[in-house]
């Protein structure tokens, strides 16, 4: 069959319509990623093959891809000599379709032109920085740094590291884990930026053991901790901007920590006392800021990723209204398990049609609670659904707090740039207990367990990196965690001597003014304390 | 509207449609403004011809469904604020004074629910709309023409998912905005009930009131509607009310929408706003075309009377509305209550008429069990219990699916809730 082609404004170019397998076609009008399509198909332009003497167009994004490429049919199809061709080609309405008369049936193996999508890493498990595809010697051998950079000084560190390895060198100039702030943060009272991230891994780490323990002594109702995952917490906190809200599912206490949580408000919420800015109302670990632009958790599972494309479609209109405010996204976090649900589905087909800036951050750590991921989806993971959604993607290793960072600061360039969603699933391994409810022995090894943290622990191999680069030694990382321990020691002590919240705050915020019922409801329970003189304040 | 429109997309549809006109209320420029220029792609059933009444006949069957000409989606003025007995009627504080409200217009349901939101458009930039097919003017038309005036960016259509709908609205209300979302038909609303039980009516409780998503309004068409069947015609306000931290409002007729859509719209609480879609087309008045608000939480004594309390909502107002001149002609007075906003509901309102009557009839479509009825009940009977001369009487629907066909048996109407004025009266003979 032979065909027209306008692309990019240029002559009409002649192209012959390839004989499509099945593959090919669905290849065609999947809604991959583009630079998949300009890689896989080697130069196909949906789905058809160029005629060798024009050049081959650059193919940016499938929108343009469909706004350029315009099937043009054949004198004899025009003039309706070939009836059947003409109606199938617009058989889906008015999008142009490569036919096929071959029957096969897509396998999901021939689905994914990729096979299993790769994962994005930058430092492995000894803290080195590696080109996966280049083993070569001194290609990436921290040891064999000449002149290491001064300690603490993040400007030589970024530009020895730079020099060092061209191939990361955009990933290291634009990270801001390499960029000192312009003031003292108030926690580390230093302005460097990395220390200060390997310092709130170990915090997050301390804050969580110490919580986790305190529950098991019946000093707080419950607890969850993010052990193995700290690197997602900080990696993507450090690359995110103020402006940007963030949903998040539960175990992503680090980000909140990054923003400036401090300990005693973490230690006040699971020990519900007056000063929780939750008024005592929620569980442990739900916690929320607004100052800090952080939404309040909420238990059940999913719901606030439909909520982040609402909170993405305001900030598109913001910045429609106010091209010069500083521009925002909205980030939502979510489990494997949580990718499940009916609202991840509707958030990612939402977020795609409607175009809202924001990304898809999927924590996949293996496990909800005791159901492993192979129960929990057949498919290439979470990531593989982004190109069905027409929504791009990237999957990253979740316990390389470079990747992770320079991911989210990419996929947050490219969602404002774009106006549109970016998914992210990012590799890790869920190493504590669901929470202090669940024993995770039970349902899965402990060598595993024991394999997965020795090998791949986010915080061990920062400690890696930096004592590669003679920042740090093993005495310098045991005093920072005694340092982090006993913070969160004294934090705890303070929140659990402070007393409970108020009674008002039991009726009060149902509504943004207490109706009539509540009132007499109010003053019903208060008389039923009274009269059975039941102490409360 | 819905019979109009099947008679537009049936091969007679020219006739069909002029016969229908003529029919409507509307006047002439009203009529050019509010009909769609293609017939509705309604997801609705179509009018029952096949219950003809040669094919009942000859069935044998002892009735017949209504006739066309009998059913109640026809317009109709529905008046009720310019009775006799306005004076008597005591005042609601911030009920707006429609005397000095300037020109009216006279807007059927539709395009009263149509009028508030272009107003709330004007006043809020913040203000989007948005649902299944709203872009096109929903296929209510309550959207209709809004796109063009206010943009694609603010006025659109989402993928056909309620709690993607739901959760979208808390989202972009969380995040500042004024949400007013549209679920397609109440029968819909459903997946969208973890957004709204969960999220929705406990965002500001369960983060300390740092985080409020008070900007969301739910609108959903709800009720019968002549042939709606199982999945046209529920109304869920009950299951809604189970709710704390959300707002339920019902209006019966398009003045009272327009406010309360208002109020809604600008009300610092998530609101789901039932619209009782028979009304759409048939119910019309003299609607202020004034930016105006009806206070949320207030009831409104509809008419006043010494002998009986009935209290009702949304479409159900009209057919008691009938039942109280029915029972006026047997010499009962009957004081009728609108409750307008369920949750939370204006108990004091009722309290204090059943105080005065003694008798109280709660009538809805709903069905009787856990139905809002057996709240009111529940109340007027721990409040009232020594003012009270005869027992409660609900009047509702039944504890089945709303099976097609028997739509008019279903339906509590005027013959049984006047069976029920007589057996409250009965007791104070
Ligand atoms: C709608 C809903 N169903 C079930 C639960 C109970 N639940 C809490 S956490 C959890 C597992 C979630 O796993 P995942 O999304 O992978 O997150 P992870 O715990 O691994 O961080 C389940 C089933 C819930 N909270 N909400
Ligand atoms: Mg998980």
């Amino acid at each position: 069959m032979q065909a027209t082609a306008v692309v990019n404004g240029r002559e009409p170019m002649t192209v012959v319509a390839r004989s499509f397998s099945v593959k090919n076609d669905y290849r065609a009008y999947s809604s991959m990623p583009p630079h998949h399509l300009a890689r896989k198909n080697n130069g196909l332009v949906n789905g058809l093959v160029k005629s060798t003497k024009v050049p081959r167009p650059i193919v940016k994004s499938r929108n343009q891809l469909k706004e350029r490429v315009t099937l043009v049919l054949p004198d004899k199809a025009k003039e309706g000599a070939d009836e059947e061709q003409q109606s199938h080609l617009t058989y889906v309405g008015n999008e142009s379709m490569p036919i096929t008369t071959e029957l096969k049936i897509v396998l999901p193996e021939d689905d994914v032109p990729r096979g299993t999508w790769p994962v994005f890493r930058m430092m492995d498990e000894s803290g080195r920085f590696r080109r996966s595809d280049a083993a070569a010697p001194g290609n990436s051998d921290a040891s064999t740094f000449n002149n290491l950079p001064e300690m603490y000084d993040l400007s030589q560190l970024r530009s020895s590291l730079i020099s060092r390895h061209p191939h990361f060198a955009a990933e290291f100039e634009s990270s801001e884990l390499l960029r000192p702030s312009r003031n003292d943060y108030p926690d580390t009272r230093s302005t460097n930026t990395l220390l200060r991230a390997h310092r709130q891994m170990i915090r997050l780490r301390k804050m969580d053991t110490i919580l986790h323990n305190a529950q098991r002594q019946g000093r707080i109702s419950f607890y969850m901790t993010a052990h193995g995952e700290e690197a997602i917490h900080i990696g993507s906190g450090s690359a995110l901007k103020r402006q940007d809200v963030i949903l998040a599912q539960y175990r992503e206490a680090g980000l909140l920590m990054w923003r400036g949580f401090t300990l005693e408000q973490f230690c006040n919420q699971c020990f519900s006392n007056d000063l929780d800015l939750g008024k005592g109302r929620q569980m442990p670990v739900h916690y929320g800021s607004r100052a800090l632009n952080y939404q309040t958790i909420s238990s059940p599972l999913g719901t606030q990723i439909t909520q982040a494309v609402g909170a993405a479609y305001k900030f598109k209109l913001d910045a429609l209204a106010n091209p010069e405010k500083e521009a925002a996204i909205a980030i939502v976090y979510f489990g494997d398990g949580a990718a499940s649900t009916v609202d991840f589905h509707s958030g990612c087909n939402f977020a795609a049609t409607l175009k809202t800036p924001m990304i898809f951050f999927c924590r996949n750590n293996g496990y909800a609670i005791s159901t492993p991921v192979k129960d929990q989806y057949a498919g290439d993971g979470i990531i593989s659904r982004a190109p069905g959604y027409g929504m791009a993607g990237i999957r990253v290793d979740g316990n390389d707090v470079f990747a992770v960072h320079a991911a989210v600061a990419e996929a947050r360039k490219l969602a404002l740039r774009t106006s549109a969603p970016v998914m992210i699933e990012a590799m890790t391994y869920r190493s504590g207990h669901h929470s202090t409810s669940d024993d995770s022995s039970r349902y899965r090894d402990t060598d595993e367990v024991r394999r997965a943290t020795d090998v791949s622990d986010p915080i061990v191999r920062l400690d890696r990196f930096l004592k590669g680069m003679g920042w740090m030694d093993d005495s310098a990382v045991a005093s920072i965690e005694d340092e982090e321990r006993v913070a969160v020691l004294r934090a705890m002590e303070g929140a659990e001597a402070r007393p409970k919240p108020r009674l008002d705050a039991m009726f009060t915020d149902v509504y943004h003014e207490k109706p009539p019922h509540l009132v007499r409801q109010e003053e019903e329970l208060r008389l039923h304390l009274k009269r059975h003189s039941i102490p409360y304040h | 509207m819905i019979l109009r429109s099947a008679a537009m997309s049936s091969s007679s549809s020219r006739s069909a449609l002029s016969a229908l006109l003529r029919r409507n209320a509307l006047g002439r420029r009203q009529r050019r403004r509010h009909l769609p220029a293609v017939p509705l792609p309604l997801p609705l059933p179509l009018v029952l011809r096949s219950h003809s009444s040669a094919a009942a006949a000859s069935s044998g069957s002892a009735w017949q469904p209504r006739r066309l000409e009998e059913r109640r989606d026809r317009p109709r003025d529905c008046d009720y604020d310019h009775d006799h007995d306005r004076d008597r009627r005591p005042p609601i504080a911030d009920e707006p004074d429609y005397d000095t409200l300037g020109p009216t217009s006279r807007l059927n349901l539709f395009t009263a629910i149509n009028s508030a939101m272009r107003t709330a458009m004007r006043t809020d930039p913040s203000a989007i709309v948005f649902g299944e097919d709203v872009g096109f003017g929903g296929v209510f038309r309550c959207s209709q023409d809004l796109l063009e005036e206010f943009g694609r960016d603010r006025v659109f259509n989402t993928p056909l998912s309620e709690n993607g709908i739901a959760g979208m609205a808390v989202g972009y209300a969380s995040a500042g905005g004024t949400a007013i979302a549209e679920i397609q038909f109440a029968d819909y609303i459903f997946p969208a009930f973890d957004q709204i039980v969960n999220e929705m009516a406990k965002f500001r409780f369960r983060s300390g009131n740092q985080w409020n998503c008070g900007g969301v309004t739910l609108r959903t068409p709800c009720g019968a509607v002549g042939h709606g069947a199982l999945y046209h015609s529920q109304s869920p306000e009950a299951y809604l009310a189970h709710t704390p931290g959300i707002v339920v409002v019902m209006p019966r007729g398009p003045r009272c929408a327009k406010g309360l859509l208002l109020s809604s719209i600008r009300s610092k609480d998530p609101v789901v706003f039932l619209e009782p879609k028979i009304l759409y087309r048939s119910a019309v008045e003299e609607v202020p075309d004034a930016d105006y608000e009806i206070p949320l939480g207030k009831a409104e004594i509809v008419r006043t009377g010494s002998d009986v309390t009935i209290v009702g909502w949304g479409a159900q107002l009209r057919t008691l509305q009938a039942t109280c001149d029915l029972a006026a002609r047997e010499g009962v007075s009957c004081e009728l209550i609108d409750l307008r906003t369920i949750l939370p509901w204006d108990s004091e309102c009722v309290v204090s008429s059943v105080r005065k009557t003694g008798k109280l009839i709660v009538s809805h479509e709903a069905p009787l069990t856990c139905g809002f009825g057996a709240e009111v009940v529940a109340t007027l009977q721990q409040e009232c219990f020594f003012h009270l001369e005869a027992p409660i009487q609900r009047v509702c629907g039944y504890d089945t699916p709303f099976g097609l066909v028997f739509e008019q048996f279903y339906l509590p109407d005027e013959k049984k809730n006047l069976d029920a004025i007589r057996r409250v009266m009965d007791y104070s003979k």
